[in-house]
């Protein structure tokens, strides 16, 4: 599939806007993000309460299958306006980063197409940079794991 | 063991954030960079040094005064960075994509 999420995150800076367009009506891809059935298909997490108000909160959990949990975030709910924003902040509990406060936005395109705008700022350039080494260091966690099964395998 | 030098911990400090910013204009002597900070100039050569280390500096000796200036190559790393945290935000998108395109043609909402 082609690529459509762009992430603009200047050097130095303490945000990054990461924005994609979807082959969606703007209400779906709202949707998308308040129910909480829909939010665990995509983000793969469990969702352990979402309220999708003005100081509402919510809470994600993701476990392995033998049940210890690997991820828990949770989050305070600013603002929302059905099919153009949510205000929230994000925190990943007992990570040792601070919270940090996302602003998404949902815009129709055309009755068809939509697009997402999330700007995350963050408590300093550094909680940022931290941040965007997340996913890499998962990654490479993952490729070791892969390759500590294969190992097993052959064992 | 060696102390971990990389990229993010230089610029997780925030004078050696200063001293980037500071030479990003114009290479500069450790002498120079130093009269641009309160702290003592032993304090500002130790940064020097992490940032050396990471190889975000380079030193360039100019007849008897050594200049420090970016690596340039170094400081495209942290834009390397962004490509798995652009890949994950991508994956959860196109799911979400393919999810929200089932339900359009399933509008009712409900599991077959």
């Amino acid at each position: 599939m082609e690529r459509k999420t762009k992430i603009h995150a200047e050097d130095g800076k303490q945000d990054l806007t990461i924005t994609r367009e979807f082959d969606l009506p703007v209400a779906l891809l709202f949707r998308a993000y308040t129910e909480a059935g829909i939010v665990e298909q995509w983000m793969g997490t469990k969702v352990l309460k979402l309220e999708n108000k003005q100081h509402g909160g919510y809470q994600f959990e993701t476990s392995d299958p033998q049940g210890s949990v690997l991820f828990k975030a949770h989050g305070t709910i600013h603002d929302v306006v059905p099919d153009q924003k949510i205000v929230r902040t994000f925190e990943m509990d007992s990570a040792g980063f601070d919270a940090q406060l996302e602003f998404i936005d949902f815009e129709q395109l055309s009755p068809g197409t939509s697009k997402l705008t999330m700007h995350i700022i963050y408590r300093s350039p550094a909680h940022r940079e931290q941040q965007l080494k997340l996913p890499f260091a998962y990654g490479i966690n993952m490729a070791h794991d892969q390759l500590q099964n294969i190992v097993n395998k052959l064992k | 063991m060696d102390l971990r030098r990389d990229v993010f911990q230089a610029i997780a400090d925030p004078t050696r954030r200063a001293i980037i910013t500071l030479l990003a204009v114009h290479a500069m002597t450790p002498g120079a960079i130093a009269e641009h900070f309160n702290s003592s100039r032993q304090t500002i050569s130790k940064h020097i040094q992490i940032l050396t280390e990471c190889e975000l500096l380079k030193q360039e000796q100019t007849g008897r005064e050594i200049y420090y200036h970016l690596n340039p190559k170094k400081m495209k790393t942290i834009a390397d960075f962004i490509e798995p945290f652009r890949n994950m935000w991508d994956d959860r998108f196109n799911k979400l994509e393919s999810i929200m395109k089932r339900s359009i043609n399933n509008p009712s909402g409900k599991k077959k």
